[in-house]
């Protein structure tokens, strides 16, 4: 079917990307207007606001730091595994994609303990414009989270198959998927001191 | 005949849903996108002149219509009992009673008709449509570079584009806060606005994955030889078009975002503090700001009006060189103009909202970039203009359309500079004058140019030519209607009338000498409506009793997608062209023929 279209694991040599390669900057620029609009929201409404609450006061920033520190681990791994396949070693790859979608989860698992917390204490998007965005702005980067848990998940199970047919094609797509998540990872690196700490 | 000169690609057969459901065929996916836009714009003229009759001759029943209407009404009222759960509805009594039609339901009619017309007509059928069906096959590629997310792409238009299409039917109707969404009001509208945002992620998505699949495509498939001097105008113009699709539609997502968040959660970003709704202070947190809407709604909207425009100059570019049997004059000067104004429709949205209060300094600046843009607009209409003298010219349909495309898009044009000057905004904004002014350039602009293509490529796509009188048929009168619906706008504009009154300007004293101009386009619009019948006669009885063509190439065209077998099979080229030389040589001088294919290695 696909097999038609050309520079599936080879680069074309006048452009030298391979074509996911380049769709997943296109598509990462696209991440960073989405982002990039929600930002300059922040910014716009904040400079407006009568007053505006520091965030250390509404939220736990040793919580914050622990979820970063797990986050930029995750993004460690996820070189690792492809680093792993670069040395066609799939039991290290696997271990490596596998921690990475644990560190994933628990991040995911953390942010839903803090939400909850913020919960109880009757914050709620409503409650103020700092909360809005807050929850707004960390709930879109969850979905992100969310996301790259579902792909990586799949290239770790059934989607691993490739790599007896076409290793070179399922590199590839760690690549890809390891660009997507380092983005995912530096937007929450953004978010952190923006929310947290400003 | 190359018809059973298919390539060896096709030799396996897929199933029915395979091959014409959840097909990746860059051309059944761009005939599926072609297909549903058509339809989408039709739905959408004719939720036009049901508004028509109502500005024309305001309060009286519509006639014919308003006996139909209560059978319409029951079915949306049984589906409403038993797909929503709401019982006691009656649609009929909320939207037209009697066959009168009610505020409530005109401004739905309004807001929706430009949703669908841009976001489910336009762009689907310039971007969707011809952008995927022609573009591989211009660039002498097999397919797109991700069939796969080019499905996915379709299906998530065809989503979007029926959960805008049922938001009519939810408790409350379609949304009725104009095709814009200007919170505070779409805000606290009805919940046909969470319909119309969810409809508007799917179409954004929809766009997103397209616009990541056009430029990977044109970057990395591009046959040998074709580098990028060498490309079809039609090609740059998708490239450019794409990017503003990637880089634009974001910030309207994120501001889709907000105003779920403000609707579902009860969030203030778009609600400033002290609002008071009916008599009632509402109860927010408050400490929004309106403002920020229009500026991420802008963003994405003054580069999605050229999203709009670039393709259709790129097929007008197409027919012209093809049908002048001339290069066309200054390809680079039009290609550097093209990514000029891409980039800077990127920064022109405010003088969408000179009246918003921003301060002068920053209208000042927008003022600036608005005029500027103008110029590399004028430069590509200008080479079209050249690329005609001394060329000796086909006036077939598909030319025909071209052609008027030019004036329209003229006229539509040079009406936009009073509008992006401050000091007449302040009279014109919010005018018919605005109305006629963006519909001169898309309606006998963008909508004649998609005609033109159609024209143009249906030999390709299905091996025999559409009918030729018919065709006139259709070009005559649109040209005349077209021109008698917007022009008259324009002049009521100048009158001052809003373009938001549901009786067409009848309680206004400034709008009484132009009141009678409402009947003109009214009936104009209801005419138009009539010089498409040929046009549908002739699209489908073309695909069974049109002229079969007697080559691949029927029009001696120059460029690659007239190169493959007819119809293309799937793969598209039998073998992958290599390319020798620029994408319109007519007429060379010495050649024995007045065109030179791109893939002719020497002139013959």
């Amino acid at each position: 079917m696909s097999a038609i279209v050309p520079y599936i694991s080879k680069p074309r040599p006048d452009t030298g990307l391979y074509n996911a390669k380049m769709g997943i900057w296109l598509f990462l620029a696209s991440e960073v207007m989405l982002f990039g609009a929600l930002f300059s929201s922040y910014i716009l409404l904040r400079i407006g606001a009568v007053d505006w609450p520091h965030g250390s006061t509404l939220l736990s920033v040793p919580i914050g730091t622990f979820n970063t520190i797990v986050l930029i681990t995750s993004s460690v791994t996820m070189v690792f595994a492809w680093a792993s396949l670069k040395e066609e070693n799939l039991a290290r790859f696997k271990l490596f994609l596998g921690l990475t979608i644990l560190l994933a989860l628990t991040f995911l698992v953390v942010k839903g303990f803090e939400y909850n917390a913020k919960f109880s204490h009757h914050l709620f998007p409503r409650t103020s414009t700092y909360m809005a965005i807050y929850f707004t702005m960390t709930g879109l980067h969850a979905i992100h989270v969310i996301g790259g848990i579902i792909v990586n998940s799949y290239l770790w199970g059934p989607g691993a198959v490739m790599w007896k047919e076409d290793p070179a094609r399922f590199t590839n797509r760690i690549e890809v998927a390891g660009l997507y998540w380092h983005f995912v990872d530096l937007v929450w690196i953004f978010l952190f001191p923006v929310m947290y700490l400003l | 005949m190359s018809h059973d000169n298919h390539p060896t690609h096709d030799s396996h057969e897929l199933s029915f849903w395979r091959k014409y459901i959840f097909a990746t065929d860059h051309k059944m996916i761009g005939l599926q996108y072609g297909i549903t836009a058509l339809f989408f714009l039709f739905f959408g003229f004719w939720l036009m002149m049901l508004m028509r009759w109502q500005l024309a001759y305001p309060g009286q029943a519509i006639p014919h219509v308003g006996d139909i209407w209560p059978v319409l009404g029951k079915a949306v009222d049984w589906i409403r009992l038993h797909i929503f759960h709401v019982s006691g509805s009656n649609f009929a009594e909320e939207t037209l009673p009697g066959g009168v039609m009610l505020p409530e339901f005109y401004n739905q009619l309004g807001a929706m008709h430009g949703t669908i017309m841009v976001f489910m007509g336009i762009v689907p059928l310039a971007v969707g449509a011809f952008g995927n069906y022609i573009v591989p096959l211009q660039i002498g590629a097999a397919d797109m570079a991700f069939p796969k997310l080019n499905m996915a792409s379709y299906w998530c238009f065809f989503v979007g584009g029926w959960v805008m299409l049922i938001s009519f039917m939810v408790p409350g109707g379609a949304a009725n806060s104009g095709w814009t969404s200007y919170p505070p009001l779409a805000d606290i509208a009805s919940f046909g606005q969470t319909m119309w945002i969810i409809g508007m992620v799917f179409l954004i998505t929809s766009s997103l994955l397209g616009a990541v699949n056009f430029i990977t495509t044109i970057f990395q498939l591009r046959a040998p030889g074709l580098n990028f001097m060498r490309l079809p105008f039609f090609v740059w113009a998708q490239l450019v078009t794409a990017f503003l699709l990637l880089l634009a539609f974001p910030p309207l997502e994120a501001a889709g975002v907000m105003q779920l968040m403000d609707r579902v959660a009860h969030t203030s970003f778009f609600l400033p503090s002290g609002l008071v709704v009916s008599g009632k202070p509402l109860e927010v947190s408050g400490g929004g700001n309106s403002l920020l809407w229009q500026h991420l709604f802008w963003f994405l909207a003054h580069p999605e009006v050229y999203v709009l425009i670039l393709p259709a100059m790129g097929i007008v570019a197409e027919v012209i060189a093809n049908n002048s049997r001339k290069p066309l004059w200054g390809y680079r000067s039009m290609v550097y103009a093209l990514l000029i104004l891409g980039f800077l429709s990127f920064i022109v949205w405010a003088h969408h909202m000179y009246l918003t209060g921003m301060g002068t300094a920053i209208s000042a600046f927008f003022q600036a970039t608005t005029m500027i843009i103008s110029i590399p607009s004028v430069i590509i209409l200008t080479c079209l203009f050249i690329s005609l003298w001394g060329g000796s010219i086909r006036f077939n349909t598909p030319m025909l359309f071209a052609l008027a495309f030019l004036p329209m898009f003229g006229i539509g044009g040079l009406t936009g500079l009073p509008l992006g000057l401050n000091t007449p905004d302040i009279h014109l904004h919010d005018t018919y004058y605005v109305i006629g002014h963006f519909h001169y350039v898309v309606a006998p602009g963008t909508i004649f140019a998609m005609f033109a293509g159609i024209y143009y490529w249906f030999p390709k796509v299905t091996g025999r030519k559409m009918n030729e009188v018919l065709g006139q048929i259709h070009f005559w009168p649109s040209l005349v209607c077209m021109n008698f619906i917007f022009m008259p706008m324009m002049i009521q504009g100048l009158a001052g009338v809003s373009r938001r009154l549901y009786d067409g300007g009848a309680q206004y004293a400034h709008a009484q000498g132009t009141l009678h101009l409402n009947v003109v386009m009214s009936i104009a619009a209801w005419a138009l409506a009539i010089a498409q019948i040929p046009f549908v006669i002739n699209l489908i009885g073309s695909l069974f009793t049109g002229k079969k063509v007697e080559n691949d190439n029927p029009w001696e065209s120059t460029t690659l997608e007239w190169a493959t077998p007819t119809p293309p099979g799937h793969g598209n080229f039998t073998t992958i062209p290599t390319v020798y030389r620029d994408p319109y040589e007519y007429s060379v001088p010495g050649a024995s023929k007045d065109f030179t294919p791109q893939n002719e290695k020497t002139v013959v």
